[in-house]
Protein backbone atom coordinates (compact mmCIF):
# COMPACT_ATOMS: atom_id res chain seq x y z
CA UNK A 1 0.00 0.00 0.00
CA UNK A 2 2.44 2.09 0.71
CA UNK A 3 4.31 1.41 -2.49
CA UNK A 4 1.52 1.88 -4.33
CA UNK A 5 1.39 5.46 -2.95
CA UNK A 6 5.06 5.93 -3.45
CA UNK A 7 4.48 5.46 -7.11
CA UNK A 8 1.47 7.38 -7.72
CA UNK A 9 3.06 10.16 -5.73
CA UNK A 10 6.52 10.24 -7.77
CA UNK A 11 3.93 10.08 -10.99
CA UNK A 12 2.19 13.07 -9.83
CA UNK A 13 4.93 14.86 -9.02
CA UNK A 14 7.11 13.73 -12.83
CA UNK A 15 4.04 14.74 -14.14
CA UNK A 16 4.05 18.25 -13.02
CA UNK A 17 7.46 18.87 -14.48
CA UNK A 18 6.72 17.81 -18.09
CA UNK A 19 5.28 19.32 -20.89
CA UNK A 20 4.91 22.88 -19.08
CA UNK A 21 3.14 21.50 -15.81
CA UNK A 22 2.37 24.17 -13.25
CA UNK A 23 5.66 23.05 -11.24
CA UNK A 24 7.49 25.54 -12.72
CA UNK A 25 4.88 28.34 -13.74
CA UNK A 26 4.56 28.49 -9.39
CA UNK A 27 7.92 29.29 -8.65
CA UNK A 28 7.89 31.65 -11.28
CA UNK A 29 4.68 33.59 -10.10
CA UNK A 30 5.96 33.22 -6.51
CA UNK A 31 9.03 35.22 -7.63
CA UNK A 32 6.57 37.64 -9.64
CA UNK A 33 4.55 38.53 -6.35
CA UNK A 34 7.87 39.10 -4.18
CA UNK A 35 9.84 41.16 -6.42
CA UNK A 36 6.63 43.58 -7.50
CA UNK A 37 5.90 44.21 -3.62
CA UNK A 38 8.76 46.48 -2.86
CA UNK A 39 7.72 48.39 -6.72
CA UNK A 40 4.07 49.31 -4.99
CA UNK A 41 5.59 49.60 -1.51
CA UNK A 42 8.28 52.03 -1.75
CA UNK A 43 11.61 51.59 -0.85
CA UNK A 44 10.94 51.57 2.76
CA UNK A 45 13.30 48.69 4.35
CA UNK A 46 12.14 49.04 7.72
CA UNK A 47 8.25 48.16 6.19
CA UNK A 48 9.26 45.92 3.74
CA UNK A 49 10.99 43.79 6.53
CA UNK A 50 7.26 44.14 8.63
CA UNK A 51 5.29 42.91 6.12
CA UNK A 52 7.79 40.73 4.41
CA UNK A 53 6.61 37.48 6.37
CA UNK A 54 3.01 38.56 4.92
CA UNK A 55 4.62 38.82 1.29
CA UNK A 56 6.00 35.70 0.96
CA UNK A 57 2.99 33.70 2.93
CA UNK A 58 0.36 35.73 0.31
CA UNK A 59 2.88 34.58 -2.64
CA UNK A 60 3.46 31.22 -1.72
CA UNK A 61 -0.58 30.36 -1.05
CA UNK A 62 -1.88 32.11 -4.67
CA UNK A 63 1.15 30.00 -6.18
CA UNK A 64 0.02 26.38 -4.72
CA UNK A 65 -3.74 27.11 -6.04
CA UNK A 66 -2.66 28.10 -8.89
CA UNK A 67 -0.95 24.45 -10.15
CA UNK A 68 -3.70 22.41 -8.46
CA UNK A 69 -6.73 22.86 -11.31
CA UNK A 70 -5.01 19.84 -13.52
CA UNK A 71 -4.56 17.85 -10.37
CA UNK A 72 -6.96 15.66 -10.93
CA UNK A 73 -8.50 17.27 -14.59
CA UNK A 74 -6.16 15.39 -16.32
CA UNK A 75 -6.28 11.85 -14.79
CA UNK A 76 -10.17 12.46 -15.50
CA UNK A 77 -9.35 13.01 -19.29
CA UNK A 78 -7.61 10.78 -20.22
CA UNK A 79 -9.78 7.81 -18.00
CA UNK A 80 -6.42 7.36 -15.46
CA UNK A 81 -9.12 7.87 -12.83
CA UNK A 82 -11.31 5.46 -13.86
CA UNK A 83 -8.62 3.10 -13.85
CA UNK A 84 -7.86 4.19 -10.23
CA UNK A 85 -11.38 3.92 -8.72
CA UNK A 86 -11.52 0.42 -9.45
CA UNK A 87 -7.91 -0.57 -8.28
CA UNK A 88 -7.00 -2.38 -4.88
CA UNK A 89 -5.61 1.56 -3.37
CA UNK A 90 -8.56 3.18 -1.43
CA UNK A 91 -9.23 6.54 -3.68
CA UNK A 92 -8.52 8.17 -0.40
CA UNK A 93 -5.30 7.19 -0.17
CA UNK A 94 -5.10 7.69 -4.24
CA UNK A 95 -5.69 11.25 -3.39
CA UNK A 96 -3.07 11.61 -0.66
CA UNK A 97 -0.60 10.22 -2.64
CA UNK A 98 -1.45 12.51 -5.49
CA UNK A 99 -1.61 15.69 -2.83
CA UNK A 100 1.93 14.45 -2.16
CA UNK A 101 3.31 14.37 -4.89
CA UNK A 102 1.71 17.71 -5.89
CA UNK A 103 3.24 19.10 -3.00
CA UNK A 104 6.85 17.58 -4.07
CA UNK A 105 6.11 19.33 -7.22
CA UNK A 106 5.13 22.82 -6.42
CA UNK A 107 5.14 23.70 -2.51
CA UNK A 108 8.70 22.04 -1.72
CA UNK A 109 10.12 24.55 -4.22
CA UNK A 110 8.43 27.42 -2.81
CA UNK A 111 9.79 26.57 0.34
CA UNK A 112 13.05 25.82 -0.94
CA UNK A 113 13.09 29.64 -2.69
CA UNK A 114 11.84 31.34 0.30
CA UNK A 115 15.66 32.10 2.15
CA UNK A 116 16.57 33.70 -1.17
CA UNK A 117 13.30 35.63 -1.80
CA UNK A 118 13.01 37.29 1.94
CA UNK A 119 16.52 38.65 1.22
CA UNK A 120 15.04 40.21 -1.73
CA UNK A 121 12.40 41.82 0.61
CA UNK A 122 15.61 42.74 3.09
CA UNK A 123 13.59 40.15 5.97
CA UNK A 124 15.96 39.56 9.03
CA UNK A 125 17.21 36.45 9.63
CA UNK A 126 15.09 35.17 12.90
CA UNK A 127 12.26 36.04 11.47
CA UNK A 128 12.80 35.03 7.26
CA UNK A 129 13.96 30.64 9.13
CA UNK A 130 10.23 31.43 10.71
CA UNK A 131 8.90 32.37 7.75
CA UNK A 132 10.53 29.34 5.90
CA UNK A 133 9.80 27.11 8.92
CA UNK A 134 5.96 27.74 9.00
CA UNK A 135 5.64 27.29 4.65
CA UNK A 136 7.10 24.19 5.06
CA UNK A 137 4.28 23.14 7.67
CA UNK A 138 1.57 24.95 6.26
CA UNK A 139 2.09 24.79 2.34
CA UNK A 140 0.74 21.17 2.38
CA UNK A 141 -2.36 22.16 4.12
CA UNK A 142 -2.40 24.48 1.19
CA UNK A 143 -1.92 21.68 -1.27
CA UNK A 144 -4.46 19.60 0.97
CA UNK A 145 -7.21 21.87 1.08
CA UNK A 146 -7.23 22.89 -2.67
CA UNK A 147 -7.45 19.59 -3.65
CA UNK A 148 -11.28 19.54 -2.54
CA UNK A 149 -11.52 22.91 -4.69
CA UNK A 150 -9.18 20.62 -7.26
CA UNK A 151 -11.61 17.19 -7.00
CA UNK A 152 -14.92 19.84 -7.19
CA UNK A 153 -13.85 21.36 -10.35
CA UNK A 154 -13.05 18.20 -11.79
CA UNK A 155 -16.37 16.45 -11.27
CA UNK A 156 -17.83 20.15 -12.65
CA UNK A 157 -15.93 19.55 -15.77
CA UNK A 158 -14.79 23.21 -15.37
CA UNK A 159 -11.43 24.35 -15.10
CA UNK A 160 -8.89 27.37 -14.65
CA UNK A 161 -8.94 30.28 -12.00
CA UNK A 162 -12.04 29.05 -10.66
CA UNK A 163 -10.05 26.38 -7.79
CA UNK A 164 -8.19 29.49 -6.82
CA UNK A 165 -11.39 31.40 -6.10
CA UNK A 166 -13.42 28.38 -4.76
CA UNK A 167 -11.05 27.68 -2.17
CA UNK A 168 -9.11 30.84 -1.18
CA UNK A 169 -11.78 31.50 1.74
CA UNK A 170 -11.14 28.19 3.22
CA UNK A 171 -7.30 29.16 3.67
CA UNK A 172 -7.43 32.22 5.48
CA UNK A 173 -7.17 30.26 8.62
CA UNK A 174 -3.58 28.53 7.66
CA UNK A 175 -2.81 32.16 6.47
CA UNK A 176 -3.29 33.96 9.87
CA UNK A 177 -1.89 30.91 11.95
CA UNK A 178 1.17 30.83 9.50
CA UNK A 179 1.98 34.65 8.96
CA UNK A 180 1.42 35.27 13.00
CA UNK A 181 3.85 32.19 13.72
CA UNK A 182 6.38 34.41 11.87
CA UNK A 183 6.08 37.76 14.56
CA UNK A 184 8.80 37.60 17.08
CA UNK A 185 8.28 40.15 19.70
CA UNK A 186 4.40 40.19 18.98
CA UNK A 187 2.10 39.70 21.35
CA UNK A 188 1.48 36.19 21.56
CA UNK A 189 4.54 33.20 21.62
CA UNK A 190 5.14 32.20 18.46
CA UNK A 191 4.55 28.35 19.20
CA UNK A 192 1.14 28.92 20.03
CA UNK A 193 0.01 29.86 16.19
CA UNK A 194 2.97 27.84 14.85
CA UNK A 195 1.31 24.76 16.49
CA UNK A 196 -2.49 25.26 15.76
CA UNK A 197 -0.18 25.65 12.16
CA UNK A 198 0.54 21.87 12.56
CA UNK A 199 -2.65 20.68 13.27
CA UNK A 200 -4.76 22.55 10.63
CA UNK A 201 -1.98 20.60 8.13
CA UNK A 202 -2.80 17.11 10.30
CA UNK A 203 -6.40 17.78 10.27
CA UNK A 204 -6.37 18.87 6.68
CA UNK A 205 -4.79 15.48 5.81
CA UNK A 206 -7.42 14.01 7.17
CA UNK A 207 -10.32 15.56 5.80
CA UNK A 208 -9.41 16.86 2.40
CA UNK A 209 -8.73 13.15 0.87
CA UNK A 210 -12.07 11.96 1.89
CA UNK A 211 -14.13 15.09 0.75
CA UNK A 212 -11.97 15.34 -2.02
CA UNK A 213 -12.96 11.05 -3.25
CA UNK A 214 -16.25 11.65 -2.68
CA UNK A 215 -16.03 14.69 -5.04
CA UNK A 216 -14.28 12.19 -7.46
CA UNK A 217 -16.89 9.68 -7.01
CA UNK A 218 -19.47 11.46 -7.32
CA UNK A 219 -18.18 12.86 -10.53
CA UNK A 220 -17.69 10.14 -12.12
CA UNK A 221 -19.69 9.81 -15.73
CA UNK B 1 -22.15 -27.94 -18.58
CA UNK B 2 -21.06 -23.90 -17.87
CA UNK B 3 -17.06 -24.70 -18.71
CA UNK B 4 -15.97 -24.34 -22.14
CA UNK B 5 -15.50 -26.95 -24.39
CA UNK B 6 -11.79 -25.86 -25.15
CA UNK B 7 -8.94 -28.53 -23.77
CA UNK B 8 -5.85 -25.95 -23.58
CA UNK B 9 -4.11 -26.98 -20.42
CA UNK B 10 -5.22 -23.43 -18.65
CA UNK B 11 -8.70 -24.26 -18.55
CA UNK B 12 -8.36 -27.32 -16.72
CA UNK B 13 -6.67 -24.95 -13.95
CA UNK B 14 -9.26 -21.72 -14.12
CA UNK B 15 -12.08 -21.89 -11.74
CA UNK B 16 -14.82 -23.21 -12.85
CA UNK B 17 -17.34 -21.42 -10.92
CA UNK B 18 -16.77 -17.79 -11.78
CA UNK B 19 -19.73 -16.15 -13.26
CA UNK B 20 -20.86 -12.84 -13.53
CA UNK B 21 -24.70 -12.01 -13.88
CA UNK B 22 -26.91 -8.89 -14.01
CA UNK B 23 -30.58 -8.74 -13.23
CA UNK B 24 -33.11 -6.23 -14.18
CA UNK B 25 -30.37 -3.18 -14.45
CA UNK B 26 -31.72 -0.06 -15.38
CA UNK B 27 -29.78 2.92 -15.94
CA UNK B 28 -30.46 7.14 -15.75
CA UNK B 29 -28.21 9.40 -17.21
CA UNK B 30 -29.17 12.99 -16.73
CA UNK B 31 -33.04 12.90 -16.88
CA UNK B 32 -32.82 10.13 -19.44
CA UNK B 33 -33.96 6.55 -18.68
CA UNK B 34 -30.76 4.71 -21.09
CA UNK B 35 -32.12 1.14 -20.77
CA UNK B 36 -34.40 -1.00 -17.99
CA UNK B 37 -35.10 -4.86 -17.53
CA UNK B 38 -31.53 -5.94 -19.00
CA UNK B 39 -30.48 -9.26 -17.77
CA UNK B 40 -27.52 -11.68 -18.53
CA UNK B 41 -25.30 -14.50 -17.56
CA UNK B 42 -22.22 -14.84 -18.58
CA UNK B 43 -19.93 -17.55 -17.50
CA UNK B 44 -16.15 -18.90 -17.75
CA UNK B 45 -15.17 -19.00 -21.14
CA UNK B 46 -17.89 -16.90 -22.58
CA UNK B 47 -18.43 -13.41 -24.61
CA UNK B 48 -21.08 -11.30 -24.19
CA UNK B 49 -20.98 -8.70 -27.08
CA UNK B 50 -23.11 -6.16 -26.43
CA UNK B 51 -24.84 -3.83 -29.26
CA UNK B 52 -26.73 -1.28 -30.38
CA UNK B 53 -27.05 1.91 -31.79
CA UNK B 54 -25.44 4.82 -30.35
CA UNK B 55 -26.90 6.53 -27.37
CA UNK B 56 -28.24 2.84 -26.77
CA UNK B 57 -26.51 2.37 -23.70
CA UNK B 58 -23.44 0.29 -24.21
CA UNK B 59 -20.37 1.76 -22.92
CA UNK B 60 -23.06 2.91 -19.95
CA UNK B 61 -23.67 -0.98 -18.94
CA UNK B 62 -19.77 -1.63 -19.01
CA UNK B 63 -19.12 1.59 -16.65
CA UNK B 64 -22.31 0.18 -14.32
CA UNK B 65 -20.78 -3.62 -14.09
CA UNK B 66 -17.54 -2.35 -13.22
CA UNK B 67 -18.79 -0.02 -10.41
CA UNK B 68 -18.04 3.05 -12.45
CA UNK B 69 -21.60 3.96 -12.12
CA UNK B 70 -24.73 3.11 -9.64
CA UNK B 71 -27.17 1.30 -11.50
CA UNK B 72 -30.58 2.99 -10.83
CA UNK B 73 -32.06 -0.27 -10.47
CA UNK B 74 -31.12 -4.08 -10.15
CA UNK B 75 -27.45 -5.37 -9.72
CA UNK B 76 -24.59 -6.88 -10.92
CA UNK B 77 -22.80 -9.72 -8.84
CA UNK B 78 -19.37 -11.25 -10.00
CA UNK B 79 -19.21 -15.08 -8.37
CA UNK B 80 -16.97 -15.80 -6.57
CA UNK B 81 -18.19 -13.09 -4.28
CA UNK B 82 -14.66 -12.04 -2.55
CA UNK B 83 -13.53 -9.57 0.10
CA UNK B 84 -11.85 -7.60 -2.21
CA UNK B 85 -13.30 -4.70 -4.56
CA UNK B 86 -14.88 -5.74 -7.73
CA UNK B 87 -12.84 -3.27 -9.96
CA UNK B 88 -9.68 -5.84 -8.89
CA UNK B 89 -11.30 -8.81 -10.57
CA UNK B 90 -12.08 -7.01 -13.70
CA UNK B 91 -10.10 -4.83 -16.62
CA UNK B 92 -12.00 -2.16 -18.05
CA UNK B 93 -10.47 -0.78 -21.44
CA UNK B 94 -12.95 2.50 -22.00
CA UNK B 95 -12.89 5.03 -24.79
CA UNK B 96 -10.09 7.08 -22.28
CA UNK B 97 -7.17 4.71 -22.95
CA UNK B 98 -5.65 6.06 -19.74
CA UNK B 99 -2.35 7.08 -21.10
CA UNK B 100 -0.04 9.64 -19.89
CA UNK B 101 0.88 11.88 -23.46
CA UNK B 102 4.44 12.45 -22.14
CA UNK B 103 5.52 9.35 -20.75
CA UNK B 104 6.40 6.46 -23.19
CA UNK B 105 5.06 3.51 -23.40
CA UNK B 106 7.11 1.15 -21.08
CA UNK B 107 6.26 4.06 -18.32
CA UNK B 108 2.94 3.97 -18.51
CA UNK B 109 2.95 0.25 -18.50
CA UNK B 110 5.44 -0.30 -15.91
CA UNK B 111 2.98 1.78 -13.39
CA UNK B 112 -0.29 -0.21 -13.99
CA UNK B 113 1.83 -3.04 -13.47
CA UNK B 114 3.66 -2.10 -10.20
CA UNK B 115 0.22 -0.48 -8.78
CA UNK B 116 -1.86 -3.59 -9.58
CA UNK B 117 0.95 -5.91 -8.42
CA UNK B 118 2.14 -7.40 -11.84
CA UNK B 119 5.03 -8.16 -13.11
CA UNK B 120 7.64 -7.73 -16.36
CA UNK B 121 6.01 -5.47 -19.06
CA UNK B 122 7.60 -7.09 -21.99
CA UNK B 123 5.23 -10.06 -22.69
CA UNK B 124 2.29 -7.34 -23.23
CA UNK B 125 4.48 -4.95 -25.25
CA UNK B 126 5.42 -8.25 -27.44
CA UNK B 127 1.89 -9.53 -27.37
CA UNK B 128 0.35 -6.54 -28.77
CA UNK B 129 3.70 -5.89 -31.25
CA UNK B 130 4.43 -2.51 -29.30
CA UNK B 131 8.68 -3.06 -28.66
CA UNK B 132 9.45 -0.69 -31.39
CA UNK B 133 7.34 2.04 -29.55
CA UNK B 134 8.16 1.17 -25.96
CA UNK B 135 10.66 4.01 -25.69
CA UNK B 136 8.21 6.50 -27.61
CA UNK B 137 6.16 9.24 -25.79
CA UNK B 138 2.54 8.14 -25.90
CA UNK B 139 1.96 11.68 -27.56
CA UNK B 140 3.35 10.95 -30.57
CA UNK B 141 1.35 7.70 -30.99
CA UNK B 142 -1.27 7.19 -33.49
CA UNK B 143 -4.76 6.08 -32.41
CA UNK B 144 -4.36 2.82 -33.19
CA UNK B 145 -0.95 2.46 -31.53
CA UNK B 146 -2.90 4.19 -28.75
CA UNK B 147 -5.33 1.57 -28.41
CA UNK B 148 -2.83 -1.17 -28.52
CA UNK B 149 -0.79 0.64 -25.77
CA UNK B 150 -4.26 0.65 -23.98
CA UNK B 151 -5.21 -3.20 -24.68
CA UNK B 152 -1.30 -4.16 -23.28
CA UNK B 153 -2.66 -3.31 -20.02
CA UNK B 154 -5.08 -6.26 -20.03
CA UNK B 155 -2.27 -8.63 -19.68
CA UNK B 156 0.03 -7.28 -17.17
CA UNK B 157 -2.33 -9.20 -15.02
CA UNK B 158 -4.79 -11.66 -14.50
CA UNK B 159 -8.26 -10.89 -13.90
CA UNK B 160 -11.39 -13.23 -14.49
CA UNK B 161 -13.54 -10.68 -16.63
CA UNK B 162 -12.62 -8.09 -19.27
CA UNK B 163 -14.89 -4.77 -20.19
CA UNK B 164 -13.82 -4.10 -23.56
CA UNK B 165 -15.31 -0.69 -25.16
CA UNK B 166 -15.85 -0.73 -28.76
CA UNK B 167 -12.02 -2.40 -28.56
CA UNK B 168 -11.27 -2.89 -31.93
CA UNK B 169 -11.89 1.01 -32.57
CA UNK B 170 -8.50 2.13 -34.69
CA UNK B 171 -7.01 -0.85 -34.88
CA UNK B 172 -5.79 -2.03 -38.59
CA UNK B 173 -6.14 -5.68 -39.74
CA UNK B 174 -3.16 -6.86 -37.96
CA UNK B 175 -4.02 -5.43 -34.74
CA UNK B 176 -7.48 -6.33 -34.98
CA UNK B 177 -5.79 -10.28 -34.96
CA UNK B 178 -4.15 -9.82 -32.21
CA UNK B 179 -6.93 -8.44 -30.20
CA UNK B 180 -8.92 -11.52 -31.62
CA UNK B 181 -6.09 -13.69 -29.94
CA UNK B 182 -5.76 -11.92 -26.55
CA UNK B 183 -9.77 -12.78 -26.47
CA UNK B 184 -9.37 -16.05 -27.97
CA UNK B 185 -6.59 -16.95 -25.36
CA UNK B 186 -8.72 -15.56 -22.19
CA UNK B 187 -11.66 -17.30 -23.08
CA UNK B 188 -9.56 -20.23 -23.25
CA UNK B 189 -8.24 -19.92 -20.13
CA UNK B 190 -11.47 -19.87 -18.26
CA UNK B 191 -12.07 -15.92 -18.35
CA UNK B 192 -15.44 -13.81 -19.23
CA UNK B 193 -15.46 -10.96 -21.58
CA UNK B 194 -18.01 -8.66 -22.16
CA UNK B 195 -17.55 -6.72 -25.48
CA UNK B 196 -19.36 -3.75 -26.50
CA UNK B 197 -19.06 -2.89 -30.13
CA UNK B 198 -21.30 -2.39 -33.04
CA UNK B 199 -18.79 -3.69 -35.52
CA UNK B 200 -17.71 -7.08 -35.70
CA UNK B 201 -15.68 -8.62 -33.43
CA UNK B 202 -12.77 -10.64 -34.59
CA UNK B 203 -13.70 -13.62 -32.24
CA UNK B 204 -17.32 -14.89 -32.53
CA UNK B 205 -19.41 -14.07 -29.69
CA UNK B 206 -21.24 -16.75 -27.43
CA UNK B 207 -24.31 -14.52 -27.01
CA UNK B 208 -24.99 -11.17 -27.82
CA UNK B 209 -27.00 -8.62 -26.23
CA UNK B 210 -29.02 -6.21 -27.97
CA UNK B 211 -29.89 -2.83 -26.34
CA UNK B 212 -32.15 -0.34 -27.79
CA UNK B 213 -32.77 3.44 -27.43
CA UNK B 214 -35.09 3.28 -25.31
Amino acid sequence: MIAAMGLIAMQTARLSFRHGGGAFVGLVFFLAVVTVVPFAVGPDLRLLARIGPAVLWIGALLATLLGLDRLFRDDHDDGSLDLFVLADLPLELTVLAKCAGAWLATGLPLVVATPVLGLLLGVPPAPLALTTATLLVGTPALTLIGAIGAALITALGRGGLLVAVLVLPFTIPVLIFGVSATALGGPVAVTDPLLILVALTLISAVVAPLAAAAALRGGLD
Amino acid sequence: MPHDQETSPAAVTAPVSVRLSASELAAVRGNRQVFAGVSFSVTAGELMAVTGPNGAGKSTLLRLIAGLLPPSAGEVSLVPVGEEKIGTRLHYVGHRDGLKPSETVRRNLQFWARLWGGGDVEPALAALALERLAELPVAVLSAGQRRRAALARLLLVERPLWLLDEPATALDAAGEARLGHLIGAHLAAGGMAVVATHLDLPVKPTATLALRTA
